[in-house]
């Protein structure tokens, strides 16, 4: 779609992180908040935002979540407890740690989960709301998807404290932190229920490193000529897309036509989806307008 | 009525919103233990307790985004700043976060959040405490800025504020806090976005906001002694703009003097003096006059300081030498 043009402005892809998101995002519960970067498709569709919306919101149209004005990079939905999509390297962190200080402030149980790259680690809001949610004790999930770049420039280029970054989280006082294969949904998951049970249980936050990788270029105007193809080939390989369903099925838990069924559901979806987005008219001119202000 | 000082009515604000509405918050620097950088938070912890009066670490960008989701999600913080010069280092929560969410969100969210600080220079601070930049604020479509001059309005301007469902930029001016004034006993709203007639005359429009509206007041009374009859229009908020009232004044006076305490250069005096210009061309009897501050950084020698900062007798200067009255 952008390709052909129905999709413009930036557009990040998500493919190779998806365990990431269907892992960690399964765990969470209704009343639970996720905020996110630009990098945001995953974790909407993951927390069950319809995908009609989402692709009308990318083809810019008035039936999108944000009736168009938001973009691919700008998605939310406050049913869902979805409060962005946000395109600011790091400038999600305070946003979050104000969502987790509510939940506490009405002494509820919920969570926010904060989900960030590596590429974020080195602004000063990381920083700065690691240590404020330490020092509250706020209930928030600090999610890191390492998929090793930023933008262009690899975390060793741009970063001299090693390539784990969950000891740092330590550093700050927050006691639960854990480190977990980003391309395995399911220690993806556990990973995640754990560092839940422990916020829940009023430790504090709590921090997550999963080590991923992107597929594609930052974004689709990434020719990608910084990495060598054989790190992508590597990672390929081990395509959670593909490794999932290889071990449902060798562990006898689906059957090879109960697969299909799945993948042709999702491609219908997909198609069913497009056809909304075109069918959905341009916002009308005085949207312009609208939203600004309460 | 009784006479208090405009710090009290900051506090009095405050006290009456929390004691209003459990969802409104204090967060800041130093706003609890310590009593605030300025005392204008002095005592609430002790009142309210560190759930409501939250002592922050010297973290301006997480704590304002903080505030701008404990907004989203419903509370209603008033955030204080140490100083107004210290939001730049928070400019991208306030400008990126808080005055787009809503708009990005296609109306979904609401910012019901209050950033407090005070502004303005002329006590030898030096050049990085001495700025305002509510100018700045003032041309970001999503925030609301308030610059209240008097007790009065400092006290209805804040309770509005803090009932907005919008971030509200609330510039405080140090040089007023210990100024005095009337307030009502019982409690009051002063709404955002009316500009308020400080003093009425027939032969020239002072227009201003918060301190320079001191300056502009003691303009009217020197100009008062050579029968020279000024109003004086206190815009209060910058955004929204109240226009109608100063046109309205200017069509009546036929003159009009724009006093910017900040830069002069692209400041909001600028846009003050185009859009009278451009709106009143017929009424008035020359261009719009203007004061702004020096295009210098703030010195901290106090000779040099107030150098710079526009003094009653700049507008009186200013009037002389565009209209000769």
């Amino acid at each position: 779609m952008y390709t052909r043009g129905q999709v413009r402005g930036f557009l990040h892809l998500y493919i190779g992180e998806e365990a990431i998101a269907v892992g960690a995002i399964s765990q969470l519960l209704p009343h639970d908040y996720i905020v996110t970067h630009y990098r945001d498709h995953g974790h909407a569709l993951a927390r069950g935002l319809d995908p009609n919306r989402v692709m009308a919101e990318l083809f810019g149209r008035i039936d999108g979540l944000s009736k168009g004005k938001g973009g691919s990079m700008h998605l939310f939905d406050t049913e869902k407890g979805f409060i962005g999509g946000h395109a600011i390297v790091g400038g999600q962190f305070p946003l979050a740690a104000g969502l987790a200080l509510s939940h506490q402030y009405r002494k509820s149980d919920g969570v926010c989960v904060v989900f960030f790259g590596d590429g974020s680690t080195n602004q000063g809001t990381y920083h700065e709301v690691m240590n404020l949610a330490a020092v509250w004790k706020l209930p928030i999930l600090f999610f890191l998807e390492n998929n090793l770049y930023g933008m262009g420039s690899r975390f060793d280029r741009v970063r001299a404290g090693g390539e784990d970054f969950y000891p740092g989280a330590a550093t700050y006082g927050i006691d639960h932190t854990a480190v977990v294969d980003g391309m395995d949904v399911m220690a993806v998951q556990e990973a995640t229920k754990l560092a839940l049970e422990s916020i829940r249980s009023g430790n504090g936050p709590a921090f997550i490193e999963a080590k991923t990788f992107r597929f594609q270029g930052h974004s689709m105007a990434d020719p990608v000529k910084y990495r060598d193809r054989l790190e992508t080939e590597a990672w390929e390989a081990r395509d959670p897309l593909n490794t999932f369903p290889r071990d449902l099925l060798d562990q006898n838990l689906f059957t090879e036509a109960e697969m299909e069924e799945i993948r042709s559901s999702v491609d219908a979806e997909v198609v069913v989806a497009i056809k909304f987005a075109e069918d959905s008219p341009f916002p009308p001119d005085e949207e312009l307008f609208t939203d600004i202000y309460a | 009525m009784t006479e208090i000082t405009f710090r009290q009515a900051l506090q009095r604000g405050l006290r009456e919103a929390l004691d209003a509405d459990p969802n409104v918050f204090l967060m800041g620097e130093d706003i609890g233990k310590y009593d605030g950088a300025y005392a204008v938070t002095q005592g609430l912890l002790e009142k309210y307790g560190p759930d409501r009066v939250r002592d922050t670490p010297i973290s301006e960008a997480a704590f304002v985004g903080a505030g701008v989701g404990a907004a989203v999600a419903g509370l209603r913080p008033v955030v204080e700043l140490m100083s107004m010069s210290f939001s730049l280092v928070a400019s991208d929560q306030i400008v990126n976060m808080a005055a787009k969410i809503r708009y990005m969100s296609g109306g979904q969210l609401k910012v019901p959040l209050v950033l407090r600080a005070p502004t303005g220079g002329g006590v030898q601070l030096a050049a990085t405490h001495s700025q305002s930049f509510e100018n700045w604020y003032a041309s970001v479509p999503g925030l609301k800025v308030v610059t209240p001059s008097t007790p009065y309005d400092a006290l209805g301007l804040l309770r509005s504020s803090i009932e907005d469902d919008n971030p509200v930029v609330f510039a405080e001016n140090a040089l007023l806090y210990a100024t005095r004034g009337d307030v009502p006993d019982g409690e009051y709203l002063v709404p955002i976005g009316v500009a308020d007639v400080k003093r009425t005359g027939t032969d020239i429009t002072l227009v201003g906001w918060a301190h320079g509206i001191v300056t502009l007041m003691a303009a009217a009374e020197k100009l008062a002694e050579t029968g020279v009859s000024a109003e004086v229009v206190d815009l209060r908020s910058l955004r929204p703009l109240d226009m109608e009232t100063v046109i309205e004044s200017v069509e009546k006076t036929g003159r009009a003097l724009v006093l910017d305490e900040n830069w002069r250069t692209a400041g909001f005096g600028a846009e003050l003096a185009a859009e009278i210009g451009y709106r009143s061309s017929d009424y008035l009897d020359g261009p719009v006059a203007r004061v702004g501050g020096t295009d210098t950084p703030s010195p901290y020698s106090r000779p040099l300081e107030q150098l710079g900062i526009p003094q009653v007798a700049w507008v009186i200067d200013e009037i002389e030498k565009t209209y000769g009255i």
